[in-house]
């Protein structure tokens, strides 16, 4: 009996070290790869830690897109109807980026640009991610958040 | 008139569910025994009313009632005759009304499979699930009521979503809620045990083959999700970590690890308290799954829904199921003992360690999806949490799981040695070692990462496989393959799936080659030894949409090999684009392209060019598992005693 007894003690005892171990990677796997969102207004008022990875949302500027002719480089100009940053991405823009659209890019701040490693626009066209309604109101006041269409 | 039937109907199978549910129960407890056999008839009515409901629905939607509010929204006289099929579930009231239908299905099934259940206990089970049904049909005609009508009536239809509009999300959804409505079966009867306070390993022998067969479901629609977002979202990825993605995956990986506890608790009457809570468990996450899908708090193509009321009422619903659940667990979970010896070298240790390190993937995966929620709800920002998290978890949690999912089949119940098997694990080890180190050298570069996942993989085939060796013993070897259950054969052939998933996943994700380029029609592209051609841009029609379609060939050393056509679909309703990529799916290999955008010209676009090796063996190490499940349900074991009950119908009253 003792010696099973201490068996199963044993079990028990490397069961929770087991689990402590992945508690802990877990939760640190989870502070590493959290992205914040941030709108345009609070990039530009420096709020976003230098060097971070993270999220940015807004309305794509009408007329603000330009391609470069010899890549897949786009450029545009994102807003929340208050201040503008200059997104920069590299690949295929999916299938509902339109100007005067909401998007949301990932990505970093370099010169004063974003440099997005992927750009999302969801789903349909009277849809608005809340982010950027929020960031939006945030912005402009309560008045029109309502995308014009 | 009609729809007015089905509402009416589905009205009719509420009244019918509060009977189903209240009677049995008090007539258990205050033992009336003409109360408790009301719930068989019962169940099968309310079946009826709501086959009839939903082919209300299907009748509006074929024949093109626009004056129903649902149709109108969610379908078009020129939406193909399939499709019109697959809207009914295409948004938030119908999928709700499929639920409902799944749901009535699984508790009729338990009522025509039960015979050789206490009539005490049968009754309970599908009382409970008629519990769970009221809460779903109130939410139904309360918050989403499929048949209201629209006046006037428009003369067209806003048609479906178009991301719908494809054989793969017609019948994910179905098999999806097949799974996640499944796990109502378990649950009801660890609620019903909880109630009557008795637990044997009867209770899990009559929990097991329902618990399977909705794991089988589970991953059959995860895997077809998958397969969906793969070739319909034009990303060529297959899993992107996704909240809703997530929310299907929490309830299979809670269901992994009660299919194997509940095994253990059969076999050994050991684990029991924890299977119960499992089974809990993973009903609530189904629900969890579908509160999150459905109420609009996350941003996906699922949340048809964006109305706080709805959301609300699940959350409402999910507190109630899982709280009272949860509370009954805590009161009466003392009555459950196991007195059990618990050896450290046993299949049984290796299904606690399948256990512990689902429930830390399940919880990991959980505090992913929720974190971000909980960070708004707080005020402190909005955060997004990345593929990265849980692409490390699963990488390090996944190498302690391949080993115990290898060896556990190979070990016997209860106490095993290592020695029995030292020559096979020796053997199987440095086989799958070597197959992991030399593989990579046929790629285009070395990487150990998948030396490693390869021969992980391996070992769990090839343990599994011997498992067959173990099974034939040294006389009379093919008799022995024959007597051997069928559930033996489930667990071969579903460890052989893991093991096949965990190659193709490894391969795929080092190996792929994603290019995303400018191509002007004539120009050609090479990726490994293939040479893709963009020979041309033409126009076309579908039936509801007009297309633009790349002329794709491709040639491996001067042979072609095939002619790809990804279109640029826009649907003519709703305006919106859609990419359909185009693949050749190969055992080996998928090549990909899908269009991007077109640029200056018209014969300029951006094109996606993929070389995806062994990504097909990621879905067919899905089909495998799936059998398995349904190779464990279906085992003799499980249809015997009903087969008995035909026989001697009078030894159990109904």
């Amino acid at each position: 009996m003792q010696a099973q007894r201490r068996t199963r003690l044993l079990i028990v005892v490397m069961i929770l070290i087991g689990v402590a171990i992945s508690a802990v990677l877990t939760l640190l796997a989870l502070n590493e790869n959290i992205n914040l969102f941030y709108s345009p207004s609070q990039v530009k008022a420096g709020e976003v830690p230098p060097n971070a990875s993270f999220r940015i949302g807004g309305m794509v500027v009408v007329g603000s897109v330009e391609r470069n002719p010899d890549s897949l480089e786009v450029s545009f100009d994102l807003t929340d109807t208050a201040q503008v940053v200059t997104v920069i991405h590299t690949g295929i823009l999916p299938d509902l980026f339109r100007e005067g659209q909401g998007i949301v890019a990932t990505g970093k701040m370099q010169d004063n640009h974003f440099l997005a490693s992927q750009v999302l626009a969801k789903h349909d066209e009277t849809y608005m991610a809340p982010e950027i309604s929020e960031s939006i109101k945030a912005a402009y006041g309560e008045k029109s958040i309502e995308p014009v269409y | 008139m009609i729809p007015e039937l089905g509402h009416f109907s589905l009205i009719l199978a509420l009244a019918l569910g509060i009977l189903m549910a209240v009677l049995p129960l008090l007539g258990a407890y205050r033992g009336i025994a003409t109360w408790v056999a009301f719930a068989h008839p019962a169940a099968r009515a309310q079946l009826v009313l709501v086959v009839f409901s939903y082919l209300c629905l299907t009748w509006a939607f074929l024949n093109n009632d626009f004056s129903v509010a649902y149709v109108a929204n969610h379908s078009n006289t020129e939406l193909p005759l399939i499709y019109r099929i697959s809207g009914v579930w295409g948004g938030h009231e119908g999928s709700l009304l499929l639920w409902i239908l799944i749901l009535s299905g699984w508790t009729a099934a338990v009522s025509l499979f039960s015979k050789s259940l206490p009539a005490l206990l049968s009754s309970r089970v599908i009382a409970v699930m008629g519990l769970i049904g009221v809460g779903f049909l109130l939410f139904t005609l309360l918050t989403s009521n499929p048949f209201s009508r629209m006046f006037p009536p428009p003369l067209e239809g806003r048609d479906l979503n178009p991301l719908l509009q494809d054989f793969g999300l017609a019948v994910h959804p179905p098999m999806l809620y097949f799974g996640y409505v499944g796990f109502s079966v378990p649950f009801a009867f660890s609620i019903a045990a909880l109630l009557s306070g008795r637990f044997d390993s009867a209770w899990a022998h009559w929990t097991r083959p329902w618990a399977n067969m909705a794991w089988m479901f589970l991953t059959i629609g995860i895997a077809l999700g998958s397969w969906w977002a793969y070739y319909e979202l034009g990303w060529g990825g297959w899993w992107f970590w996704d909240p809703v993605e997530n929310a299907s995956f929490m309830p299979w990986l809670a269901g992994t690890a009660l299919i194997h506890s509940l095994a253990a608790t059969e076999k050994r009457g050991i684990f029991k308290a924890w299977s119960v809570l499992l089974a809990v468990l993973a009903f609530s996450l189904s629900l969890l799954g579908t509160f999150l899908v459905r109420s609009g708090v996350l941003i996906s193509v699922h949340a048809f829904a964006t109305d706080p009321a709805r959301g609300l009422f699940i959350l409402i619903f999910l507190g109630i199921v899982t709280g009272s659940s949860l509370l009954l667990y805590a009161c009466r979970s003392s009555a459950i003992v196991s007195r059990v010896r618990f050896y450290p070298v046993s299949r049984e240790m290796m299904i606690l360690v399948n256990n512990v390190l689902f429930g830390i993937l399940c919880f990991a995966v959980l505090l992913g999806t929720l974190y971000p929620l909980i960070f708004d709800a707080l005020n402190l920002g909005k955060i997004s949490v990345g593929p990265p998290y849980f692409d490390f978890i699963f990488t390090w949690l996944g190498i302690p799981l391949l080993f115990a999912a290898g060896t556990g089949t190979l070990l016997r119940w209860k106490k095993d040695d290592f020695s029995r098997m030292r020559k096979r694990m020796l053997a199987a080890g440095i086989a799958s070692a070597s197959i992991g180190c030399l593989t990579p050298l046929s790629m285009p570069f070395y990487s150990f990462g998948v030396a490693a996942g390869i021969a992980g993989g391996m070992l769990v085939i090839l343990l599994s496989l011997s498992v067959i060796l173990d099974r034939m013993g040294h006389k009379n070897r093919m008799r022995n393959l024959r007597t051997t259950p069928r559930s033996i054969y489930g667990m071969i052939i579903a460890h052989i799936g893991l093991g096949i998933f965990i190659i193709g996943v490894v391969i795929t994700t080092v190996y792929s080659i994603e290019k995303d380029i400018r191509m002007h029609t004539g120009e050609s592209y090479e990726i490994g030894s293939y040479t893709f051609v963009f020979d041309d841009v033409v126009s076309r029609e579908g039936p509801n949409y007009s297309s633009v379609t790349g002329i794709f060939n491709v040639y491996r050393s001067n042979r072609r090999v095939a002619l790809l056509e990804p279109e640029k679909r826009i649907y003519r309703v709703q305006k919106s684009p859609m990419t359909e990529a185009a693949i050749d799916a190969g055992f080996t290999r998928d090549l990909y392209v899908a269009l991007g955008e077109p640029l200056e010209s018209p014969e300029i676009w951006a094109v996606r060019i993929y070389w995806k090796p062994l990504v097909r063996w990621i879905w067919l190490g899905a089909i495998f598992m799936a059998a398995g499940g349904l190779l464990g349900a279906t085992d003799k074991r499980y249809r015997k005693r009903a087969q008995g009950r035909n026989i001697h119908p009078a030894q159990h009253p109904a």
